[in-house]
């Protein structure tokens, strides 16, 4: 029994396709090619985790989605497709009506976002009349109650203010507000990132039960692999402002075929035996100053020459598994780490 | 000195020395030479009623021509100048400085002499400078500059404690204040050597904006005619030129000079207050 | 042999709120040791690592540092506290002062503590520690802590806690702001300080993996009791007290044939309430029993390396010892850390 959750999403048309996105930040050093050619495509009703350290890209793809890049950052080429619908033709009418109607995005910290002086109520309300300016006082009230329940929030937590709330109520009142116009796409950046572990359980589990309510898709952003082993279906790597690799979550994670990913896992601790803590040497490259090639190969312990000459595109690695390394096609998967290299891991 | 403008080249490179400092510093820096300066080569003879022929347009002679009293506008600038710079700077110096030594022991030690010092400025900022100063010009039998800048600063400090008092109770809740302590500092070094720098940029907006609410109050006060009347200053040149219907009668060069003046010492003080927040925080300077 | 640092029975309340309740805990500085004190927020760790640090003062009980009452300390000996017990702080942006470079966080103690005689011993010892945790001198001095990234600002933080050479440091969550791939590096630092310069180390965290691969013993708070304490073989892998068990089996590890505990949760909020008397965990617990809403459980002895506070095991002898400590492991096996060169 590998835990695969049973989706009825096979099938379907995807309901968001991702094409070669690319956001580069202007710096006054230069520009960082803060997400480099990314592509990916979600089905209704499935789940994908998008992990990478700080720096990886992965919050600048959240905002990118909805087209909310801020200057300095720009989206500079790609196709976003919503439902079939083009973002990136959007007119801005058509952007701000399909934000939260369509794709809904919980920005990281989103919880420390909410208006201090706002009661809750006002907030969600405030969500749903942007949308739906007509609705009726006593509609949006059941509106607003529907929704603190679907979140697992006593209805009475309405006419709180954001401070009176703990953090993972916080979070789920977010939830509501993110969900209020029934998105087909929910991005969440980091949810979790400032909760204890059990209060990121139920967030986590509230999430999945809101979004299987609405058959949604979700797009998880974090750095925790054991967050999203344990909730995403597919799971994309994120280095550098490339997706190095992208899967089903229990392959990726039983055989990682991009060496990143791997050192990754193994860097990840365990409570089922101890064993030696190993990180990732070196630093992450300053997206400025990319070294040419492939950039994760300073840190690679399976790098050979044509790792600093030729960055490696995507492919496949596996049944619906794709990695861009250059160990591949002529590797089936990754080499056993040298001795050597294991030790200098360390 | 090459290690001087070498520290201004790796500053600006960095962005913490930008266009609005630059140009700030550089107009106070004009104003304040030709208030030095200008005196040596100008006759303080011009600036006596009756020196010159009266009303005269700017010409070779009187770049700014005369005022009706046949006084050289130019003189009475460059003398006029340097005296209400003078005002302004006590007051803001005092103010500053009372402020800022209120606002840190209220913010460090808290409890009744926080509570004292804090009814006093709020109870003080209300008080409007002007009122007071017509009372008292209307009981001085010879009012003076200093007389002026005295009251003026009195009435200056309490916008910066307020403002110095906040900033200290943030600062003094952040963890390198905490790390400062365990690092062996002593309570009075963390109060000037952690917090204080911090503060930096809220005292030069705070000195800016009092500099500049002084002048104006001293201004507004010698516009009235309820100045120095003896002394020589930007104010007094208004008034004057208020008294003679200067408007009215097109002596542009009368009015027009020391207004010109005036602005210029405000953009001065403004861009450099700007300037100055991105020097003291490196974190703004990244941005362009 | 008096111990590093002893608490005796101290309580700390904001007004009606207990943050830590009767706590009575011991540490040995040899041999040196990492114990961990876990729990969520709203536990008492922080404040427990605030009232060792001496920030803030008890409510009630006492602080013993080497057998002497800290609230008590001459001037000397403050400063000698001061040296020898060292913070870790969780957030490695805000413990930097912005308007200086990092080197200000070093050179400081340095001066303060007169760690060396000249500006040259002094600098060589500021480049001895940033070596020690990984990091060049020459990348790092001179910068200002926008410039680092929160892995490279949290090591400065660790050299920072080294350069005194203190006995005890207080690490409070230091690699939960820190990217996944460089908290095992930095944990394993913190692990060589206590095998290579014998420096004992409480790692406060609420993250049980990491306490169980660095830490021999472990403490759990919940609501300012001690839930279970013990070695972490025992606590984390067969957890006996309901919330240890909650919390380990909340842990989202990548293995997906473990899938996030099967139990039902009782939400947190619903504790809003706390009781006078009883067991804190009582409005949460899946097994409460009559007895633990009106008495409150004391520490019974379930094995030699470990005690619960928890009336389901009630048929176990209760610990004899006020202090939590004496449940821990006596001989601390020390994590096998990466093979030293010298044993290739």
């Amino acid at each position: 029994m590998t835990g695969e959750r049973a989706t009825s999403s096979a099938g379907q048309k995807p309901v968001l396709v991702v094409e070669d996105l690319q956001v580069v930040y202007e710096t006054p050093a230069g520009p960082a090619k803060a997400v480099d050619h990314v592509s990916f495509s979600l089905r209704p009703g499935e789940r994908l985790g998008l992990i990478g350290e700080s720096g990886s890209g992965k919050t600048t793809i959240a905002t990118a989605l909805m087209r909310l890049t801020r200057a300095p950052g720009r989206i500079v080429g790609g196709k976003i497709l919503l439902d079939g619908a083009d973002v990136m033709q959007m007119t801005p009418t058509q952007l701000r009506a399909s934000r939260l109607k369509d794709i809904a995005l919980m920005p990281q910290g989103a919880m420390s976002s909410l208006n201090p002086v706002m009661q809750l109520e006002g907030q969600i309300i405030d969500a749903i009349v942007a949308h739906s300016p007509k609705m009726s006082r006593a509609a949006l009230d059941a509106r607003v109650d529907a929704l603190l329940a679907q979140v697992g929030l006593n209805p009475e937590v309405r006419r709180r203010y954001p401070h009176e709330l703990s953090g993972g109520m916080k979070q789920r009142a977010v939830m509501a507000i993110a969900t209020s116009m029934q998105p087909k796409v929910i991005v969440a950046d980091e949810p979790t990132s400032a909760l204890d572990v059990v209060v990121q359980r139920q967030v986590m589990q509230t999430l999945g039960r809101l979004q299987g309510g609405l058959g949604a898709a979700v797009v998880l952003i974090g750095h925790d692999m054991g967050l999203i082993a344990q909730f995403a279906d597919i799971v994309g790597v994120m280095y550098a402002g490339k997706l190095v690799e992208i899967g089903p979550v229990s392959q990726v994670i039983d055989a990682p075929r991009h060496p990143y990913t791997r050192l990754l896992i193994d860097s990840l601790p365990r409570i089922d035996i101890k064993k030696p803590l190993t990180g990732i040497r070196g630093l992450p490259p300053h997206l400025i100053d990319l070294p040419p090639g492939c950039g994760f190969g300073p840190r690679c312990p399976y790098a050979f020459d044509r790792c600093s000459l030729e960055t490696p595109s995507m492919q496949d690695v596996a049944p619906a598994q794709k990695a861009a390394c250059h160990l591949y096609p002529r590797n089936k998967s990754l080499p056993p780490l040298s001795a050597r290299a294991e030790r200098a891991q360390a | 000195m090459n290690r001087f403008f070498a520290a201004i080249e790796r500053n600006w490179k960095q962005g913490r020395v930008s266009g609005p400092l630059i140009g700030g510093l550089a107009i106070l820096f004009v104003i304040l030479l030709v208030s030095l300066i200008g005196p040596f080569f100008v006759d303080p003879h011009n600036a006596q009623v009756g020196a010159l022929a009266p009303r005269r347009p700017p010409s070779a002679q009187f770049l700014l021509g005369t005022d009706a009293q046949g006084r050289d506008l130019w003189t009475l600038l460059v003398y006029g100048t340097p005296n209400t710079l003078k005002m302004g700077l006590i007051a803001g110096i005092i103010g500053v400085g009372v402020g800022l030594t209120l606002g840190l022991i209220a913010g460090a030690v808290g409890g009744v002499v926080d509570a004292v010092i804090r009814i006093l400025s709020d109870a003080l900022l209300t008080v409007p400078a002007i009122a007071i100063l017509v009372i008292i010009a209307g009981n001085v039998d010879r009012m003076t500059t200093g007389i002026m800048a005295l009251v003026v600063a009195s009435l200056a400090w309490m916008f910066t404690a307020r403002t110095v008092r906040a900033q200290v109770l943030t600062i003094r809740e952040r963890s390198y204040v905490e790390v400062a302590r365990v690092n062996g500092q002593s309570a009075l070094s963390i109060l000037f050597a952690e917090i204080m720098p911090n503060l930096l940029p809220y005292i030069v907006a705070s000195f800016v904006g009092t500099v500049g609410s002084a002048i104006l109050a001293v201004i507004g006060l010698e516009a009235l005619g309820l100045g120095a009347l003896e002394e020589t200053t930007l104010g007094n040149t208004i008034y004057w030129s208020q008294q003679s219907a200067a408007v009215l009668r097109g002596y542009w060069w009368w009015w027009g000079p020391p207004i010109v003046v005036i602005a210029a010492i405000f953009l001065g003080l403004f861009l450099t207050s700007v300037g100055f927040d991105r020097f003291a925080n490196p974190r703004l300077a990244g941005r362009s | 042999m008096s111990a590093l640092i002893e608490l005796r029975g101290v309580t700390k309340k904001y007004g009606a709120f207990t943050a830590l309740d009767n706590l009575t805990f011991s540490l040995s500085g040899s041999p040196p040791s990492i114990t961990a004190v876990a729990g969520e927020s709203g536990s008492g760790k922080t404040t427990f690592a605030r009232i060792v640090l001496g920030f803030i003062p008890p409510s009630s009980g006492q602080v013993f540092y080497l057998g002497k009452d800290i609230a008590r300390l001459s001037a000397a000996e403050r400063q000698q506290f001061r040296r020898e017990v060292q913070p870790i702080f969780q957030d490695p942006f805000d413990v930097f002062n912005p308007f200086y470079r990092v080197d200000h966080v070093l050179t400081v103690p340095v001066r303060r503590f007169r760690l060396a005689d000249s500006e040259a011993a002094g600098q060589r010892l500021i480049e001895d520690a940033l070596s020690r945790v990984g990091l060049r001198p020459k990348d790092t001095l001179g910068r200002f802590p926008h410039e680092l990234s929160g892995g490279q600002r949290q090591r400065i933080m660790v050299a920072r806690a080294v350069l005194t050479r203190p006995k005890l440091i207080m690490a409070d969550e230091p690699v939960s702001m820190v990217d996944a791939s460089l908290r095992a590096t930095i944990l394993d630092e913190l692990s060589a300080l206590t095998r290579d310069l014998g420096i004992s180390i409480v790692y406060i965290t609420h993250d049980l993996t990491t306490a169980y691969q660095i830490c021999e013993n472990i403490l759990i708070l919940y609501q300012g009791c001690v839930a279970e304490a013990g070695s972490v073989d025992r606590v984390i892998r067969d957890p006996k007290h309901p919330y240890t068990r909650l919390l380990v089996s909340s842990i989202p590890m990548p293995d997906r044939t473990r899938i996030w505990g099967g139990e039902e949760l009782k939400v947190p909020e619903a504790s809003a309430g706390r009781l006078a008397n009883g067991c804190r965990f009582a409005p949460r617990c899946p097994f409460v029993l009559e007895e633990c809403w009106s008495d409150p459980p004391p520490k019974f002895q379930l094995d030699a390396d470990r005690i619960a506070t928890c009336f389901l095991h009630k048929k176990s002898p209760i610990s004899p010892d006020a202090d939590v400590a004496g449940a821990f492991a006596a001989s601390p096996t020390i994590v096998n850390g990466p093979p030293t060169r010298a044993q290739q």
